[in-house]
């Protein structure tokens, strides 16, 4: 077994071009895939690449590091459009889960259930990849490609999760529906993130999860709403409308029927939540 | 400790440095070791714990530079340079305030979870010195808890910071006679909140042979073994592979002899999946590491059933050829004519509702060592029945019992399960062939796979009533899915049809009750032994009753409840009877809440509250069989009462209770006992626990135990009955009417035990057979119990949020408050679970985040309230109530979410997509 834990990316890069490997972050997802006590074959641990663990303000977008933990993403000092994504952090696993957790393993593991990426969609996060070749940018859904599967190429390796500066303007909220309140995967879930002028939505974002084998915006929604009122929004948003841009499916958690309504329900509830944050104790 | 040598040279790539509880330490390890595994393996410190090696549980949560994380997800590697803080950790200099406020409420019981508790709690209280409840649930969302209900947990770390105020309920420890009643904290509470309680995991014997399991991935498929002495020839360090060939005794097992048919390892073919089929023995990290999928065996899948609706068609394959139409057993119960009284009654109602497998989720998979002492297998293993396991594992390995020792460890969690033995006759099966030491962990997915579970239940049931409101008759009907083998089946079967009306007068009544085989997980027994399915119908039936009966659902309750000297279904007249006075307890709670929740619902919106409540009654010990338990006490010469307490204790408090009976029993005070064990070799049997038998019937034996040694001391002595006793040192003082005796006890003869004085009684409840119509007394002592729930059902969601319940449970005598709290707060936990999330699903849930159980934030506050109506047989009064504090949970869930919305729930668990299906075939959505 080879175990390797650079300190630079450039090393990391080195290593992942010379031969395959597995990336090790914060763990979450390859121990629970094994009951052994160890994990087998080359193994690249990219945690104490500090570069990769950092938030930066950069000129057009904001910076997360790919190895960002779920506690660091609560933490940073952040605008009030990243208030979604920190709801969701917070509804990572448990406090555990989110100390351990990143931003990117939340990514490359590619459930159709993971927290991070409805608030991210709404965000319209791009996914910075790397590797000795050079780095690429892949708008969210054009990196995760289906249930566990990624565009990550063997030796590519995600580097940072990026949102434009125009993208994070607003407001923004996040609602999980689960079957109990920690350490529970969602039955579905919503992100929405709006800008509002005079009272009419002027921007808006939504986004759902757990309903489609990868979460979905809803773009041809968010068109129908702008202009609107919070309110003439969420009437619009009715059952059918949501419905129609979803793909749930029957399972133990829930029915696929159960999960559009839901789905639809959580939007309208999100969507007056971002709008005025005092409605958001109300709708968890 | 003997640590395990690491693996292969190869994992020796690295040391890796750390500091760990504020000492620096350099590992040799795999750097992708489980920091856990480091921990446990290579550190010895066994504190920390593992329940899921998946995140799922939080039992191994430790803190990493001060963040709590789980230890089980993280690699040796990414601890270097850092400092790790385990459970041993915290009590450098004495134990810790947090950790004598979980002694002081409560909060540890089986002790399992509690290091992670600990930790998670710990991280808190870094930050945060006077969290608020909200806070410290956050902080302790991930730690699973099965036994606790969290909120003593939860109070203990909000109360931290208070200074320990000396042990509540100290006088009572010193004082001879003051023990029952008294808060005592749990005897065994220390090492459970300082991570040094030993639970099956713990031991690594010297050389331990590791040991895996082969089971079977089909619900049903013959199977053939290829060339395994070729297959293990090529793996070096593999000592031995055994099938159900290699079992040297009778290779069917059970928990009921008369039924016993469980093989420890199948011949062909596998009846469900998960069975057992052979083992891997060999050095532990070979063992560890071996592929199993390279094991030369061919299955061929069979057609199999999984649900006893299936088993039931004549054309369903028979699991066993002795029970035609796979019908392991019915029990029946009759009396007077319920057809013509249903015929005839004012008021009819019928139902039907179907459950599924529960999984018991104890936090700590089985594990086990075994090794040889002389010619005696030794098994040390968590377990509720020592004895129990002692006589079937000397069957399957053919040995007399008398060669076959039972150390009881810890055990983290049982809740019925761990009556049946599991590893214990494979462990013992690997020692017996090689005559080396061997060890056995279950992982979290074959402890599911493998081990029992709830019986799924379908009930239909009719219930009639008079114009006046007073129910008439009953009549119900259960098919119970009892899964491949028999295990508790029987009991199951014949329990339902006994209880199924409820503490409530039904002059005409019929119950069956069908134990059903299918291809499913063993059903064997989990809290209430197929009562609390049963109670689900019948409370949501009282509640249809009351409102076709225009009566408020408590007082309908209240006219209908048994009074002393009534006579039940099977013909017994019952004393001591408490549910009117429970239900009466309730009577100004429910009024406040019923007026709370239609203030809430007046005005309007998607959010409406409901209130419901749901009785119970349960009777103690084995259902017309003999239970009986034996208690041996002694007086040591160095002056202490010694007492073989074989009361297995897995959390619920029976290492106090039995004490604090027999203490006051014997009028020593608490502090002059010295605790052992359920060890087969020194302690004498006091059954299983089991059946809420122990505070009854082993309280019971300790009682006659105290007072037959107490007889003997003031004979000897030659004092009046009226005497004091006490312990100083190596004498016995004895006050009579102002004088005293002193005996200097070192100059005292000594039995064989070593005792200068000793008393072994046993008691066993005065029960009969009960006869075709299942008339006679099947139990000598009930407990009863009402528990009332307010909710709000999110209408649009069907999302159910718990506010608050109410509980009112007779024990009839209070040993311990503390512990009777506890034993109230953790049962309706586990009936949230069964009422709202709780499903297995063999090949789909086998694991702790596809199984849902109710974490910190899903169990809203508990009141209590203890009622005393004295039973006659029970010692001092005292009844049981164990699972009695699971039954009325689940029915009073779904009477709630009916009273809010309209919505009768059929099937359960009551997911939110089965929640608003309802709401809305109730015409109630908004």
């Amino acid at each position: 077994m080879t175990y390797l834990r650079p300190n630079s990316l450039a090393e990391a890069l080195d290593l992942l071009a010379k031969a395959p490997c597995r990336i090790l972050a914060g763990g979450t997802d390859l121990y629970p895939a094994t009951t052994r006590s160890s994990l087998t074959g080359p193994i690249l641990d990219i945690t104490a690449i500090a570069e990769l663990s950092a938030l930066r303000d950069e000129r057009d977008c904001w910076r997360l590091g790919a190895t960002m933990r779920w506690t660091d993403v609560i933490r940073a000092d952040l605008p009030a459009a990243f208030d979604g994504l920190k709801l969701a952090a917070r509804e990572v696993g448990a406090q555990q889960i989110q100390n351990q957790g990143t931003l990117a393993g939340n990514l490359c593991n590619a459930s159709p259930a993971a927290d991070g990426v409805p608030p991210l969609l709404t965000l319209d996060a791009q996914v910075e990849l790397a590797s000795v070749a050079g780095v690429r940018q892949l708008p969210l859904l054009s990196f995760i490609t289906g249930v566990r599967q990624t565009a990550l190429r063997q030796d590519e390796m995600v580097t940072a999760v990026l949102v434009p500066k125009a993208s994070a303007e607003g407001r923004s909220s996040f609602l999980k529906l689960g079957a109990r309140k920690y350490l529970v995967i969602s039955i579905a879930m919503v992100a929405v993130r709006l800008a509002v002028k005079d009272e009419r939505l002027i921007e808006v974002a939504l986004a759902i999860g757990s309903c489609s084998a990868v979460a979905r915006r809803l773009p041809a929604l968010e068109q129908q709403l702008l202009g609107a009122t919070t309110e003439a929004a969420c009437q619009r948003l009715d059952d059918q409308a949501v419905a129609a841009q979803l793909a749930p499916i029957d399972d133990i958690r829930g029915s696929a029927a159960y999960r559009s309504r839901a789905a639809a329900e959580l939007l309208r509830r999100c969507l007056r939540a971002a709008a005025d944050p005092q409605e958001e104790e109300r709708a968890a | 400790m003997t640590l395990i040598e690491p693996a292969r040279a190869s994992d020796l790539g690295s040391q890796t440095s750390l500091r760990v509880n504020g000492r620096d330490v350099c590992v040799a390890a795999a750097p992708t070791k489980r920091l856990s595994a480091v921990l446990r393996d290579d550190l010895g410190l066994s504190g920390t714990k593992v329940g899921c090696d998946a995140g799922d549980c939080g039992a191994c949560t430790v803190l990493v530079d001060g963040a709590q994380v789980c230890a089980c997800l993280m690699p040796l590697g990414q601890a270097e340079g850092r400092a790790v803080t385990t459970v041993e950790g915290l009590d450098r200099n004495g134990l810790s305030a947090l950790q004598q406020s979980f002694l002081r409420h409560g909060a540890a019981q089986c002790g399992i979870c509690t290091p992670g508790m600990l930790m998670a709690a710990s991280a808190l209280l870094a930050e945060v010195p006077r969290p608020s409840p909200a806070e410290a649930e956050e902080a302790l969302g991930g730690v699973l808890c099965r036994c606790t209900g969290y909120r003593k947990i939860l109070d203990a770390v909000c109360d931290a910071w208070r200074q320990s105020e000396g042990r509540a309920g100290g006088e009572s420890e010193a004082v001879a006679g003051s023990a029952v009643g008294a808060a005592v904290l749990r005897l065994d509470g220390p090492p459970k909140v300082t991570g040094r309680d030993r639970f099956g995991a713990d031991s690594w014997p010297e050389a331990a042979l590791g040991v895996r399991v082969l089971r079977s991935p089909h619900h049903h498929a013959a199977f053939s073994f290829g060339d395994i002495e070729g297959w293990s020839a090529t793996l070096p360090g593999v000592e031995v592979v055994l099938t159900a060939a290699d079992i040297p005794g009778r290779n069917a097992f059970g928990v009921i002899p008369p039924f016993a048919d469980q093989p420890a390892l199948a011949p062909s073919p596998a009846r469900f999946r998960g069975e057992a089929v052979a083992l891997v023995a060999g050095e532990a990290a070979v063992i560890e590491a071996l592929d199993l999928e390279s094991f030369p065996i061919q299955w061929e899948p069979l057609p199999a059933v999984l649900t006893a609706m299936e088993a039931k068609e004549a054309a369903a394959p028979q699991l066993h050829d002795s029970r035609p139409g796979n019908l392991l057993t019915a029990g029946f119960v009759e009396r007077g004519e319920p057809d013509a009284a249903l015929a005839a009654a004012a008021h009819l109602v019928e139902g039907a509702i179907e459950t599924g497998y529960v999984e018991h989720a104890y936090i700590e998979p089985e594990a086990g060592i075994s090794w040889m002492d002389g010619d005696t297998l030794v098994i040390e293993a968590g377990t509720q029945a020592p004895a129990m396991d002692r006589s079937d594992t000397a069957a399957v390995l053919g040995l007399p019992e008398e060669r076959v020792r039972i150390v009881p460890t810890a055990t983290g969690g049982g809740f019925g399960s761990k009556l049946d033995l599991s590893l214990q006759p494979l462990i013992g099966l690997v020692t017996l062939k090689t005559g080396r030491p061997a060890r056995l962990v279950y992982s979290r997915r074959e402890s599911m796979m493998s081990t029992t579970k709830r019986h799924p239940a379908r009930l239909h049931a009719s219930l009639g009533a008079d114009a006046e409101g007073r129910v008439t008759a009953m009549n119900l009907e259960g098919d119970f899915n009892t899964g491949a083998y028999a295990s508790w089946g029987p009991t199951v079967a014949n329990r339902v049809p006994v209880h199924a009306s409820g503490p409530y007068r039904t002059p005409h009544y019929r119950a069956t009750g069908r134990a059903i085989h299918s291809n499913g997980p063993i059903s064997g027994a989990f809290r209430g032994f197929g009562v609390p399915q049963a109670a689900i119908l019948q409370e949501t039936l009282y509640d249809e009753m009351a409102e076709r009966c225009g009566l408020d659902r408590l007082e309908f309750r209240c006219l209908n409840a048994f009074r002393d000297g009534d006579v039940t279904a099977t013909g017994q007249q019952i004393f001591g009877v408490g549910i009117l006075e429970c239900l009466e307890a309730l009577r100004e709670p429910w009024s406040e809440a019923l007026a709370e929740a239609d203030r809430q619902n007046a005005a309007g919106g998607q959010l409406k509250r409901g209130v419901g409540l749901a009785s119970c009654w349960y009777g103690c010990g084995n259902t017309s069989l003999s239970n009986p338990s034996t208690i041996k006490v002694g007086i040591a010469p160095d002056g202490a009462a010694v007492l073989h307490q074989g009361a297995v204790d897995i959390g619920q408090g029976s290492n106090t209770v039995i004490a604090q009976i027999c203490a006051d029993a014997l009028g020593l005070p608490l502090s002059s006992f010295r605790l052992l064990g359920g060890d087969t070799a020194i302690t004498p049997d006091a059954g299983k626990t089991s059946a809420s038998r122990q505070t009854y019937v082993t309280g019971k034996a300790a009682q006659m135990a105290g007072a037959a040694l107490r007889a003997k001391l003031l004979r000897h002595a030659n004092v009046t009955h009226s005497a004091r006793l006490s312990l100083d040192g190596g004498s016995l003082c004895l006050v009579d009417e102002g004088a005293e005796r002193r005996l200097d006890l070192s100059s005292l003869p000594r039995d064989a035990d070593g005792y200068v004085f000793a008393a072994m009684e046993s008691y066993d409840p005065p029960t009969t057979t009960l006869d075709a119509k299942g008339q006679g007394i099947p139990y000598a002592v009930y407990g009863y119990g009402v528990q009332m729930v307010e909710l709000e059902v999110d209408c649009r969601l069907g999302k159910v949020r718990l506010l608050r319940f109410t509980a009112a449970h007779d024990l009839g005598r209070v040993i311990n408050p503390l512990l009777a709290e506890g034993q109230i707060e953790g049962g309706i936990a586990q009936g949230i679970g069964l009422a709202l999330m709780e499903e297995y699903l063999p090949g789909r849930t086998e694991n702790l985040h596809d199984y849902l159980i109710p974490s910190a934030g899903d169990v809203p506050e508990v009141r209590s309230i203890l009622i005393e109506k004295p039973d006659p047989e029970g010692p001092f009064g005292a009844k049981g109530l164990g699972e009695h504090a699971l039954i009325p949970t689940a029915p009073a869930i779904l009477n709630a979410i009916r009273h809010a919305t309209g919505a009768k729930i059929t099937k359960l668990p009551a997911l939110p997509h089965r929640v608003l299906e309802a709401i809305e075939a109730a015409g109630a959505g908004t």
